[in-house]
């Protein structure tokens, strides 16, 4: 499991290099999307939240290092089964919660084979939710993002408009793209 | 075998993702060097939870950029002290409230409503008057539909229009300093960073552009028309009924090539996909191709060019290379 597959070493070939790019980008474009899901699925079935985020990234690789041999036809099914099974092996190791607290998929009442959310929401509905999210980042992390998203400055030019080192700058919009991803990702839109 | 969580001595969740967002600012914001690439491209193949953390956060990036990119594109060139920025920011996402009455013209007006696509992106969005306008890959648009005026600002990217003609009330779609107003019904305007496009397909359109002299002309376009606006020149040119079905193929999600050079072929396929083609030199670039082609069917077109007109191709990183063969 811990060999790397030559196709990853050798990232610039041809045939290969493109097979293991076609992973990366049916990861992002079928999987990331569900995110929210499987979030939601986490939440009701481990009792630990400080543990979500590691389960997550955890059902993530597995996801990823299964679609490598082959790449699952019904993405919203595999993730959440790859999430299940997951649970379940972490409860029969440690032994803290009864196997049957792990929900069936079905029981969730999920319609499994149903697309994904909407990949186009209206651009109004995801400015708000950017809005929102900005709105809950710290206030000089904000203000970093901001002015190099939404302005498009470069790292030094925040720099010098926010008087602080660069060093501060990266931290702040290496923060910034933490939390907004867990925002824009990770929580269903709330419904206006 | 042991769940993903036991494997070896991993990093914690927390330091990858650390790593993975510190490399991220830097390629975005500061500058990138072969090295930096090298040390990425080696992080990355140490594990995947490394790769899925970078990937997650890179998707998220993206997603930010293209939110961001949403706001008009006047906020973003006016290089604006902090809070105006973000008081315009608010006024495109409807909070009004914030914006206050002193607002700029390009403010967001409560009716307003903005939509987008992504890259590859294809989406219909229909008007209680009966209009619709579908949107091409890349594209934004913000819409003032009221029963006093119906205008459309075509921020960026491509979109046909259906509208429900009205002598009282024209549709008015805005480009720039260029107004195109409908006469008729069926008309397309792509907006690229250097010029204008108006294609007309039924009825009528006027075409009205600034003339750098602070007065501004109209040109009337019918049927067939396709009007090019660059640099306060207009040129009008007449397409054939196969041309224009060529031209609206992307509302079927097809790309139709008629004896185009491989180099437009491989510009229109990469206004619709992240990874990109590049032909690499000019002999390859100048071939001719026809076909009909899936938006999406990048690497179906690479091969095609590859098998019928014997030009070799090659992967680089994520994109596809072209080039004749030496």
């Amino acid at each position: 499991m811990s060999e790397t597959p030559h196709a990853w070493r050798d990232r610039h070939g041809t045939g290969a290099a493109v097979k293991a790019d076609a992973v990366s980008a049916w990861f992002v474009r079928e999987i990331l999307p569900l995110e929210a899901i499987l979030m939601d699925y986490l939440h009701r079935n481990w009792q630990n939240p400080s543990e979500i985020a590691d389960l997550r990234q955890d059902v993530y690789a597995r996801v990823f290092e299964a679609a490598r041999a082959e790449v699952p036809d019904h993405p919203k099914r595999f993730l959440l089964t790859t999430a299940r099974n997951l649970l379940i092996d972490r409860v029969r190791r440690e032994h803290v919660v009864p196997i049957e607290a792990v929900a069936d998929l079905e029981s969730l009442g999920l319609a499994l084979d149903s697309p994904g959310p909407d990949r186009v929401l209206m651009a109004r509905d995801e400015l708000r939710r950017l809005q929102a999210a900005l709105d809950r980042l710290p206030p000089r992390c904000r203000e970093a993002v901001i002015l190099g998203h939404v302005e498009g400055l470069s790292g030094n030019e925040i720099a010098l408009r926010m008087g602080v080192t660069k060093f501060t700058v990266s931290e702040h919009l290496a923060k910034g793209v933490r939390l907004l991803t867990d925002m824009l990702y990770g929580e269903e839109p709330r419904k206006p | 075998m042991s769940g993903a969580g036991e494997m070896k001595a991993q990093a914690p969740r927390d330091e990858i993702e650390a790593r993975a967002a510190e490399f991220l600012q830097r390629r975005r914001f500061w500058g990138w060097s072969a090295e930096d690439d090298a040390a990425l491209e080696s992080w990355l193949s140490q594990s995947v939870l490394n790769r899925v953390a970078y990937l997650r956060l890179e998707a998220g990036l993206d997603r930010i950029e293209r939110l961001a990119a949403l706001a008009p594109a006047e906020s973003k060139q006016a290089r604006a002290p902090l809070l105006p920025m973000m008081l315009r920011i608010a006024a495109v996402l409807g909070v009004v409230a914030l914006a206050g009455a002193a607002a700029a013209n390009y403010f967001l007006r409560p009716h307003d409503r903005v939509f987008s696509t992504p890259l590859g992106g294809h989406e219909t969005v229909s008007f209680a008057d009966g209009s619709e306008i579908e949107l091409n890959t890349a594209t934004s648009l913000r819409a003032r539909m009221t029963t006093e005026e119906r205008i459309v600002w075509l921020d960026r990217g491509e979109a046909f229009f259906h509208i429900k003609h009205d002598p009282l009330h024209p549709f008015v779609v805005m480009v720039g300093d260029h107004r195109v107003t409908d006469l008729g019904t069926e008309f397309l305007v792509r907006r690229s960073p250097r010029k204008l496009e108006v294609t007309v397909v039924q009825g009528q359109v006027s075409l009205d552009t600034p003339d750098g002299l602070s007065r501004s002309h109209a040109v009337l376009l019918t049927p067939g028309d396709v009007a090019t606006a660059s640099a306060g020149k207009v040129s009008v040119a007449t397409a054939t009924t196969r041309d224009l079905a060529n031209e609206l193929s992307w509302r079927h999600g097809v790309l139709v090539f008629d004896n185009a050079t491989l180099g437009d072929a491989a510009a229109e396929f990469n206004r619709y996909n992240r990874e990109k083609l590049i032909v690499s030199d000019p002999a390859a670039a100048s071939m001719t191709i026809v076909g009909t082609f899936r938006t999406s069917d990048m690497i179906l077109f690479a091969h095609a060019a590859r098998d019928a007109l014997g030009l070799s191709i090659a992967a680089k990183g994520d994109d596809i290379v072209i080039s004749s063969r030496h």
